[in-house]
């Protein structure tokens, strides 16, 4: 957060709110600490509201409770070091957050990854969007009460996280991707099982459709809740499956020219009108079972082939600047990473990361709705703290 | 009364009938927490549930039990300790007098009151004095947002359930449960003569708003709004720990269980099944009839359970509404009707 005139009221705010917390309860008004331990956020997120009565009247969110300083810790990793700590950004679709590194420092050597390589690493990518995204589609019933589908969504993950692992060895944080390439080829037998699996998940899409989308109350819940508008979450930066809920046919798997196989396959780019939390979520529904789509077109079209382009054993980025972006499962990460020539690490390198400007919407969103409508907003928002703090 | 036949004095019968009520709430309270919050739940949510303790993990809360009882029962500094230490008891209190009425045999019931019923959900309403408690005293606000949620939802669907029970109250033409009990083992359908009939069937939306309300009443999803876990920890609870934390939860559970007990009595027979007057000893009826209830009222907990691991929950004005605009009209409506067809029948 940069320190501005808004920042410095809010720190103010929450250092004395800190001091007055569970003493008085104030005559007009009270302020609530939301976090950073509470029930609602998934990490160390704090919410600062303003209430009256069970209505907002503004609300801050405060982030930082989990900086690990990445951006700085990129400096004094040389590049192969880096896609280790990048991984702990999103956790839970790590591999994505190794994509955009690695294709910035492929741009800055001027190499590419062969095709297989790139299919792959597409591949991947849509598994860690699954993981990702699935997690998303039961919690989101949690935070609204309902406690089963959660559970569901916990057990159908694990079979993506399965694939996961199979090819790469980790479940949460794969460490797989490499500079012009990848670290090893596919696994035999992994192709039939994955095609397994995209079924269950398939299954598992729908059965979340039956449960919490179709669901009366979860509808009552969610339709009309949290509306972005569509230039207000364009000025705000918000991206991902959040804006095109909002009506804006914005998707950089199909917008952009990076090195990633999404040219070759069919499928398509889900928007709603409504810009609801229930917007949010059906998006984010249909994304998932599209993203499965992309695993089975993926699997089925792999081209053979070398899996690493030729490097030098030593890896020497030369001086330069490069920006490169890509359409992770919470919205649009990019790296802006700037080399020094010299051997080791990149000079600077600069994450943005999606999450973080999505919760900069939230002073504006929750400004007048009532306390259980800001769990819905918060869930449907979809952030992951590692991704806000990094 | 069974106990009358065996000449005991006064105050002996009373110190076996309280004795039996504190051993009833727990027992109902262990079962259903066993039954329904370990086990079957379990299995919706394609898991085993506690397995360690004891066969399938019978014992688990026992051992739950041991646990709350043995951790430090903590008074934050600001709290008001008079109000915030007795809470618990009130509410407990509040479900220790429902099972006063209810009745598990011929003669095996607490006390006969000729207002059984009035009885049973004037004192359950008693609870939200000591949700009030329990919330103002903990001098937490997630606790004072918690309990005035209950305190409004409580009152708002305390009238529904009222009015559900006043549809059978009229067939049965008493508020004694004891007679609400033999009115459906005698049962005549407007007239027609039947042998017997739950008044589920004639009372089907009375018995679906009962249902709803006792739901509400539970603070169960999807009316768990004052409790709602995702935004308030845990409503009015947030406070508590050890032994009374227990006493919460217990009273929770243990009312769940006279509520779904009463439900029972009232739409689906209660003790009564076909064939009991001509079982000898009668004390055998008392038993058997324990058996009957305890089954009917398992099912019906467990649709209570289902609801609860099952739907999302409504918002506090969504469910204010839906008290007000679907469930009291509808009931209003069910009383009307009742009573035209009782008098057109001489029912």
């Amino acid at each position: 957060m940069s320190i501005t005139e808004h920042a410095k009221a809010a720190y103010v705010a929450g250092q004395s709110a800190d001091a007055r917390i569970n003493f008085e309860i104030e005559a007009e008004g009270m302020t609530l600490n939301m976090g950073p331990q509470h029930p609602a956020t998934h990490g160390t997120l704090r919410i600062l509201v303003r209430l009256d009565g069970e209505q907002v009247i503004w609300a801050e969110p405060i982030c930082g409770y989990m900086h690990r300083g990445y951006e700085k810790l990129c400096e004094v990793r040389d590049y192969a070091q880096v896609t280790t700590l990048v991984n702990r950004i999103d956790w839970l679709g790590s591999f994505a957050n190794e994509v955009p590194f690695v294709l910035a420092a492929e741009r800055l050597m001027g190499i590419e990854a062969p095709p297989r390589a790139q299919w792959i690493r597409t591949l991947l990518f849509e598994m860690a969007r699954i993981a990702n995204v699935s997690l998303f589609l039961g919690e989101m019933g949690a935070q609204l009460g309902a406690l089963t589908p959660v559970f569901y969504a916990f057990r159908d993950r694990e079979y993506v996280l399965n694939m996961i692992e199979a090819v790469t060895g980790g479940r949460f944080h794969p460490n797989f991707d490499r500079i012009g390439g990848l670290k090893d080829d596919l696994p035999k037998g992994w192709i039939e099982e994955t095609k397994g699996a995209m079924a269950r998940l398939r299954e598992f899409c729908d059965e979340m459709e039956t449960l919490l989308a179709d669901n009366r109350i979860f509808q009552e819940r969610c339709r009309g809740v949290g509306v972005i508008p569509r230039e207000v979450g364009l000025e705000y930066g918000v991206s991902g499956a959040n804006i095109r809920a909002s009506g804006v046919d914005w998707d950089l798997r199909r917008d952009s020219d990076v090195g990633l196989a999404y040219k070759h396959l069919d499928w398509r780019v889900w928007t709603h009108p409504d810009g609801d939390s229930f917007a949010r979520y059906w998006v984010r529904l249909q994304e998932t079972r599209e993203a499965i789509g992309m695993v089975e077109q993926l699997v089925d079209g792999l081209p053979s082939g070398p899996i690493r382009a030729k490097t030098p054993a030593r890896i020497r980025v030369p001086a330069g600047e490069v920006w490169v972006q890509t359409e992770n499962p919470l919205g649009e990460m990019g790296y802006y990473v700037v080399s020094d020539g010299s051997p080791g690490g990149p000079f600077r390198c600069k994450i943005r990361t999606p999450s973080f400007s999505n919760v900069s919407i939230v002073p504006w969103l929750l400004q007048g709705t009532y306390v259980p409508d800001v769990i819905t907003i918060l869930a449907s928002l979809y952030f992951i703290l590692g991704d806000i703090d990094r | 009364m069974m106990l009358a036949a065996l000449n005991l004095p006064y105050w002996a019968q009373t110190l076996f009938r309280v004795g039996a009520v504190l051993v009833v709430i727990p027992v109902g309270a262990l079962v259903l927490v066993y039954f329904y919050l370990f086990k079957m739940v379990s299995y919706l949510q394609s898991r085993l549930g506690p397995m360690e303790a004891g066969p399938y993990g019978s014992l688990q809360p026992i051992a739950e039990f041991v646990k709350f009882i043995q951790k430090e029962d903590i008074f934050p500094t600001a709290v008001d300790r008079f109000v915030f230490g007795a809470a618990p008891f009130v509410i407990l209190m509040s479900t220790f007098l429902v099972y006063v009425v209810i009745p598990a045999g011929p003669t095996a019931v607490i006390e006969n009151l000729d207002t059984g019923i009035f009885f049973a959900l004037a004192v359950s309403s008693l609870s939200v004095i000591g949700v009030l408690m329990a919330g103002w005293a903990s001098a937490n606000k997630y606790s004072l947002m918690g309990g005035l949620r209950a305190a409004g939802q409580l009152i708002a669907y305390e009238l529904p359930l009222f009015l559900a029970v006043v549809g059978v109250v009229m067939q049965a033409g008493s508020l004694s449960l004891q007679r609400i009990v033999y009115a459906q083992a005698t049962f005549k359908v407007f007239g027609y003569n039947s042998h017997g009939l739950p008044f589920v069937i004639p009372q089907v939306v009375g018995f679906g708003l009962f249902v709803i309300s006792a739901q509400a009443e539970l603070t169960q999803t999807p009316f768990d709004m004052p409790v709602a876990e995702s935004e308030l920890v845990a409503g009015y609870m947030t406070e508590y720990s050890g032994v009374r934390f227990l006493l919460f939860f217990m009273a929770e559970f243990a009312t769940a269980f006279a509520l779904a007990g009463i439900g029972a009595t009232l739409f689906l027979g209660g003790w009564y099944f076909p064939g009991v007057f001509h079982i000898h000893p009668s004390w055998v009826r008392d038993v058997l009839g324990g058996g009957v209830l305890f089954a009917k009222l398992m099912v019906l907990a467990f649709v209570i359970f289902w609801v609860r691991f099952t739907f999302p929950r409504l918002r506090e004005d969504q469910l204010q509404a839906f008290a007000w605009k679907i469930l009291i009209p509808v009931a209003l409506l069910n009383i009307t009707v009742t009573g035209v067809l009782k008098v057109a029948f001489h029912g």
